[in-house]
């Protein structure tokens, strides 16, 4: 069985995903989503690694994508820590309205 | 159009379009909805590059333990959906000029094929065993240290979710 597909396949996938999950953080509000789009940011660049990994037949980027998926994992936990402690403190998610930092 | 090449249509034109119903979405829990679908079908993906082990931990632990997570503080903090927002025209013109420079950049680069490197071993399957061998060879210390990031994490988020901090 040949396949027609090629690495640039997979590489052009992940970029578009890449591309959509930057959109994601810069368009929304609410934090929550902006964390999700990070999160498909993160899934973007497993397709690429795994992609390199298949193609050129290396299983280092397949051990990298399982370090990227723990310390996702991590990442969200504390994340969404703050997050909820944020909502106890200022009653809302959404990024437009946390200026405590602007000049 | 052999299957494989099908499948591989079906997942990335379905996982692309769950990516953008995820940003395009006003109420968050739809949002993670689709971005579980999104999770699923990147595992599809994985296992027709055949990383077999990867793709069952990106169902278990993406689509599983994160997903969860995320319905869960969804469910916690009752959150309403956000109404639509207005553009400025300046930011949508600029954002397209970027964007487009960005597709422009990435056609350039893929225009000549990726040329994979010499040092490739036999063909891979993606088993258990072949992914989980070097983690106690030669990835050894990177394992030890994603224990201690993962405890480090967990004793962060206790400490975050005190009532008061002292």
């Amino acid at each position: 069985m040949t396949s027609a597909l090629t690495l640039n396949h997979y590489l052009i996938v992940s970029g578009l995903l890449f591309a959509l999950g930057i959109a994601g953080v810069i368009i929304r509000r609410n934090a929550l989503v902006i964390y999700m789009a990070l999160e498909m940011n993160l899934n973007a660049a497993n397709l690429a690694l795994i992609a390199f990994s298949k193609f050129n037949k290396l299983i280092d980027g397949q051990i990298l994508v399982f370090f990227i998926i723990a310390i996702a994992a991590a990442e969200v936990a504390v994340g969404l820590a703050i997050i909820v402690a944020l909502y106890r403190r200022k009653q809302t998610i959404s990024v437009d309205e946390l200026t405590t930092m602007r000049l | 159009m052999n299957i494989h090449d099908a499948l591989f249509w079906f997942f990335s034109i379905a996982m692309l379009v769950c990516g953008f119903l995820v940003i395009a979405n006003r109420n968050p829990v739809t949002s993670a909805m689709f971005l579980v679908l999104l999770f699923v079908f990147m595992a599809g993906l994985f296992l027709l590059l055949e990383a077999l082990f990867i793709a069952a931990i990106q169902i278990l632990v993406y689509a599983g333990a994160i997903m969860v997570l995320f319905l869960f503080v969804i469910m916690l903090l009752d959150i309403k959906a956000s109404e639509r927002r207005r553009f400025k025209v300046v930011g949508v013109i600029g954002g397209a000029a970027v964007g487009l420079a960005f597709v422009w950049e990435l056609a350039i680069i893929l225009k000549q094929p990726v040329r994979p490197l010499a040092s490739g071993g036999a063909e891979l399957h993606g088993g258990l065993e072949e992914v989980v061998k070097p983690f106690f060879a030669h990835y050894m210390l990177p394992f030890e240290v994603t224990a201690l990031l993962l405890l480090v994490a967990m004793v962060g988020v206790v400490l975050l979710s005190k009532k008061e901090l002292k």
